[in-house]
């Protein structure tokens, strides 16, 4: 591992102004993605701004009339069990208990957790395997290689790195907003769209300004919380990362879809709004062939490669699956 | 770019918000693994310390400069000689270096000891009682085989002793579910449930 610089921010503020004097610095908070990609040698900041002891970004709040409100250095176990969650957001709590281990849990924060970088293993993997991410114009050995994990949705033809997060997705299906403080004060972007396609720039992976910080996370209180789920599909049972995942949440009327939230996680480049199969499905009853229906819907701009296009259809029923899921519990 | 001593201990008044540290420099140490040697400006003219950390290792407090690059894993087992938490995969993945700070389970090999100051760490070396009897997780664990070879057993009983105490280990199905951050290449899982919900009862009833 490269040495680096050591610089401990006590505020958000202070953090903002270090990132500026750095600019090649990198925060660490619970550091279960940096820390690990700094043993690899796939980051080697120059500096590490530790962020652990900005007390004020620490807290979270439920309790909201309008909105629910996180701080990103909130740890994802303290959140997963909050009780108004697990009661009125079950996507959301399920969204931070399903990923990795309770140790793990225990240490990523959820600004992190978002910021959570592909789990590509020719990303990860370094000499001599080639990745735009990477190094910029170096290739992307994944386009000839195994891909069976690799994105179906949101690819280019410089980057197929599959977005590994869970959190981020059930963010994006309720609609929430992150606050992101930088170098010109505070600003506030859809969840949804602080992630970029990869394109032909696959090493620019967020909307994120030089030297801003997220500070909060921002959910806004909606009755689709309750039908919801976060519905996850893996290898194994527990602890590993999506094959495909889905956040969906419902209001139903009169035994017909009222409205339907749908993202897809595991499966796409960043974290993937379904409109289509949303809109597909109001007014609808919700049946196994509606809901299947849905799901192929949200596939239907998919491109497959050498080994992952089972998970087309694993997809769609996954999305499928997680609409039966919600439904029971409106 | 300046430096200063541990935060913790800067007067309250200080106004200068952004403490930095610097790296010093650990040129010895990066010379040896650098076949080329980086331009000379790179390395900060700091003597050779390191960060300095104060931090409680099961019940005794220690004073020690780090090189910030430390994992809590290898400043445990290479300097303190505290060599139960285990080194397993070294990322995160196999859970065998789990140990708590400040009663939480974490794995220390994605800890970075710069993350110690003023913590409070657990290991294994710090369950057995001052009479030398076992911790009921460590009898539940040979009453039940919970293990062939060992090496994964300290991370299983600190996991096992967190995920009780958290609440998780009401039921065989929640045990697994979180537990599963703790691999065992030799599949002691049958005897390692068990063990969690014998050492449950005895732990609720302590």
């Amino acid at each position: 591992m490269r040495e680096f610089t050591l610089i401990r921010a006590r505020s958000a503020h202070d953090a903002v102004q270090a990132m500026t004097s750095h600019p090649e610095a990198r925060l660490m908070a619970g550091g279960t993605t940096l820390y690990d990609l700094m043993k690899l040698g796939v980051e080697r900041p120059p500096a590490i701004i530790d962020i652990n002891g900005i007390k004020e970004l620490g807290a979270f709040d439920t309790g909201g009339a309008r909105e629910l409100v996180f701080g990103s250095l909130a740890r994802m176990s303290d959140v997963a069990a909050d009780p108004r969650l697990v009661e009125d957001y079950p996507a959301l709590s399920e969204s931070l208990w399903r990923p990795a281990s309770q140790q793990l849990r225990n240490m990523a924060s959820l600004g992190g957790n978002v910021l959570q970088r592909t789990r590509c293993a020719y990303f990860r993997g370094g000499e001599p395997f080639a990745c735009n991410k990477r190094v910029p114009g170096s290739g992307c050995a994944a386009l000839d290689g195994v891909d069976r994990g690799h994105a179906l949705l949101g690819t280019s033809p410089h980057c197929i790195a599959t977005y590994p997060g869970d959190f981020a997705v059930a963010l994006v299906a309720f609609d929430a907003v992150l606050d992101v403080l930088g170098p010109n004060g505070m600003r506030s972007i859809p969840v949804e769209t602080l992630h970029r396609l990869p394109g032909e720039r696959p090493d620019l992976e967020t909307t994120l300004a030089p030297g801003e910080i997220i500070t909060r996370i921002r959910v806004p209180v909606t009755t689709l919380g309750r039908a919801s789920t976060y519905h996850k599909i893996r290898d194994r049972e527990s602890y590993a990362f999506a094959l495909s995942s889905a956040a969906v949440a419902l209001s139903m009327k009169g035994g017909r879809v009222e409205q339907a939230r749908i993202a897809l996680g595991g499966v796409a480049t960043k974290p993937w709004r379904a409109r289509v199969a949303e809109q597909g499905l109001v007014g609808r009853e919700l049946t196994i062939e509606t809901a299947l229906a849905a799901g192929f819907a949200a596939f239907m701009d998919a491109r497959t490669g050498h080994h992952n296009g089972f998970r087309i259809e694993l997809g769609a029923r996954t999305v499928a699956d997680a609409l039966m899921i919600a439904a029971k519990r409106s | 770019m300046t430096t200063g001593p541990d935060p913790s201990s800067q007067p309250a008044q200080v106004n200068r918000r952004e403490f930095v540290l610097s790296v010093m420099s650990v040129a010895a140490a990066s010379g040896a693994v650098n076949a080329a040697p980086a331009p000379a400006q790179a390395r900060p003219a700091q003597a050779a310390t390191g960060v300095p950390l104060t931090f409680v290792v099961n019940g005794r407090q220690h004073s020690l400069a780090v090189d910030p690059r430390t994992s809590t894993l290898d400043l445990l087992r290479e300097q303190l000689a505290l060599t139960g938490a285990k080194k397993g995969c070294d990322h995160g993945q196999c859970g065998a270096c789990t140990v708590h700070i400040d009663g939480r389970r974490v794995v220390s090999c994605l800890t970075p000891a710069l993350q110690l100051e003023g913590r409070r760490v657990d290991t294994i070396e710090g369950l057995q009682g001052p009479d030398g009897s076992l911790h009921p997780m460590q009898q539940a664990f040979i009453d039940h085989d919970a293990l062939q070879c060992g090496y994964c057993t300290p991370g299983q009983i600190m996991a096992a002793i967190a995920c009780v105490r958290e609440g998780n280990a009401g039921s065989p199905e929640r045990i697994k579910e979180y537990m599963s951050g703790n691999l065992c290449r030799c599949g002691a899982y049958n005897g390692i449930v068990a063990a969690i919900g014998q050492a449950a009862g005895q732990m609720e009833k302590a």
